[in-house]
């Protein structure tokens, strides 16, 4: 049982220091990521202009600037670049083989370089973004309360493993499609415009708005962002949180299962 | 041999060997097409969704939701163009200069800019061309036949507008081959087409919405220094001249200053270009 523990935790250390090699591009790429949302900010100022100050969906112009914001917090926990494409070029190069040999379980040996991952790209990222949100203090209502920092916190967290599960699940599709590009692209196109960093999920009419709201896309960014700027509260509250631990609990079996009979399906190309 | 290479039938193998090779794989090239007008038409869908809120972009700007999808066909027209021709060969150049692949370049007898601006066509960017003009057709329809305030479309503005499209062409094409010609200096360019990505973004919206204490010179900067915000205005107020109200603002002081910055990018693009082939010190020698 130690033994193991001290595995994953030297797995945790290695990838950890990888990742601190190059902390300059990191957060010099961290603030350009803030570049497109000042256009997004300039037309929503625009469209608010236009309807004299009227609010939007229940937002105002001040709240849609908080929640572009708070989005690009959520998409930093949940997005996972390469992942997916990473873990089929892993089945097709037969790369793949390592883990089926050496003791250690490939979901969990990805999780904890992704932990990483994140780890070192917040102690990187903390300053940029602490910039960005001081520089605009005067768009948000004021701290959230106890209760929505809390959710917040949570739904973050639970946001960074559905983003995991969900695009690890995708990757080992690889395994029967061997190229899982096709795939991607159309991942990527609903969950842009779709996880709601494009605009807050509550503007879409009937019928899209049930229909975007069956997704687990909306946890990947709108759900976090609204929770921190306490647009959900009370049992709406607690339901959504449910719902978005039950799609992790979903994407995390479903991972274990295509891994399982991929496994068996394999045939071990390459060398 | 002739003292001078007939640029034009190059140009035409060039396009000639880029249809072939894309034709290879016909189907990754129909997959591509759809792929790119899907991503064209979720986009058209945010804007819809603007629209279900408001009736313009800005208050009294004009931009109502017609003379929105004409400047959004226009952005497309401008993008897919330089997608299609220039873009492939740029993202190439700091590849070449890596490799050292720019010596064979340098040894044929043409032009250098010529040969590694255009060698590659990407055909497939075309089909986002296609539909930014049923886009412009469907909303010049829409705006020409509606009841109230009807646009009249001159002949002249038809021309006009095919003129401003191409000079956005050069500017954007101005733009990109200096920055990747800068990657001789620095080895890499990552962050720069990254860079070149975030001001072209500054491009895609109409200019009055840069607006207020920081927008003003924002929209000042990227209009007069470096001039990526005509690119898609110019040609978009031609043809759907969206004029305000009190009917102050004219675009043709802006035009006549297209003309200009067109020209002065080129020049200076084409300076920055020579600079930089200067200081080459080729990598497979």
């Amino acid at each position: 049982m130690l033994s193991r523990a001290q595995t994953w935790w030297m797995i945790l250390r290695i990838a950890l220091q990888e990742r601190l090699v190059y902390r300059g591009d990191f957060a010099l790429g961290t603030l350009m990521r803030f570049l497109p949302i000042v256009t997004q900010i300039f037309l929503w100022m625009a469209v608010f202009a236009a309807r004299q100050g009227d609010q939007l969906a229940g937002y105002s112009y001040r709240d849609f600037v908080a929640y572009y914001l708070l989005t690009m917090v959520a998409r930093a926990f949940s997005s996972m670049p390469g992942l997916s494409s990473g873990i089929a070029a892993q089945i097709r190069s037969g790369e793949v083989k390592k883990f089926l040999i050496q003791p250690v379980d490939l979901l969990g040996f990805l999780l904890l370089g992704r932990v990483a991952h994140k780890l070192a790209y917040y102690t990187v990222a903390t300053l940029p973004f602490a910039l960005v949100f001081f520089l605009c203090r005067g768009f948000f209502p004021g701290w959230p309360s106890a209760t929505a920092l809390a959710a917040g916190v949570l739904s973050l967290v639970l946001c960074f493993l559905l983003g995991y599960f969900l695009e690890a699940a995708l990757g080992l599709v690889g395994f029967w499609w061997l190229e899982v590009s096709s795939l991607l692209f159309v991942y990527m196109l609903f969950s842009f415009f779709l996880s709601g960093h494009m605009f807050p999920l509550d503007m879409l009419p009937q019928p899209w708005h049930t229909l975007v709201e069956l997704t687990p896309l909306q946890y990947l960014a709108y759900f976090p962002a609204a929770v921190l700027l306490g647009k959900i509260e009370g049992w709406d509250l607690v339901r959504g949180l449910c719902i978005e631990a039950g799609w992790v609990l979903f994407f995390a079996l479903l991972a274990r299962v295509l891994w399982h009979y991929g496994t068996r399906h394999y045939s071990a190309y390459g060398g | 041999m002739s003292p001078r290479p007939d640029y034009f039938r190059v140009f035409l193998t060039f396009a000639g060997n880029s249809l072939v090779r894309e034709m290879m794989f016909h189907v990754n090239f129909l997959i591509e097409c759809v792929s790119s007008v899907t991503w064209t038409m979720m986009n058209l869908g945010f804007y819809l969704l603007i629209f279900h809120h408001t009736d313009s972009i800005g208050y009294q700007t004009g931009w109502g939701k017609w003379e929105f999808f004409a400047f959004l066909a226009t952005t497309m027209l401008v993008n897919s163009i330089v997608q299609a021709f220039f873009m492939p060969n740029c993202e190439d150049i700091s590849e070449l200069i890596r490799t050292g692949g720019l010596d064979f370049a340098l040894l044929k007898p043409i032009d250098t800019q010529f040969l590694i601006s255009l060698e590659k066509i990407d055909w497939s960017s075309l089909a986002n061309f296609a539909a930014g003009l049923v886009l412009l057709i469907a909303s010049l329809i829409q705006m020409t036949t509606r009841a109230e305030n009807p646009l009249t479309l001159h002949p002249l503005s038809l021309v006009l507008y095919v003129f401003y499209v191409l000079c956005g062409v050069a500017i954007l094409y101005s733009l990109m081959i200096a920055l990747s010609a800068t990657s001789i200096w620095l080895g890499q360019n990552r962050s720069l087409y990254d860079f070149w990505f975030y001001i072209t973004n500054f491009s895609r919206y109409p200019m009055e919405i840069y607006e207020g204490r920081l927008g003003t010179p924002l929209r000042w900067f990227c209009t007069y220094i470096v001039p990526v915000l005509i690119v898609v205005n110019v040609p978009a107020q031609i043809i759907a001249r969206p004029i305000s109200p009190d009917g102050s603002t004219s675009v043709w002081p802006l035009a006549g200053f297209t003309v200009i910055a067109t020209a002065a990018s080129l020049i200076a693009s084409r300076w920055v270009f020579q600079a930089s082939l200067r200081s080459y010190r080729s990598a497979s020698s």
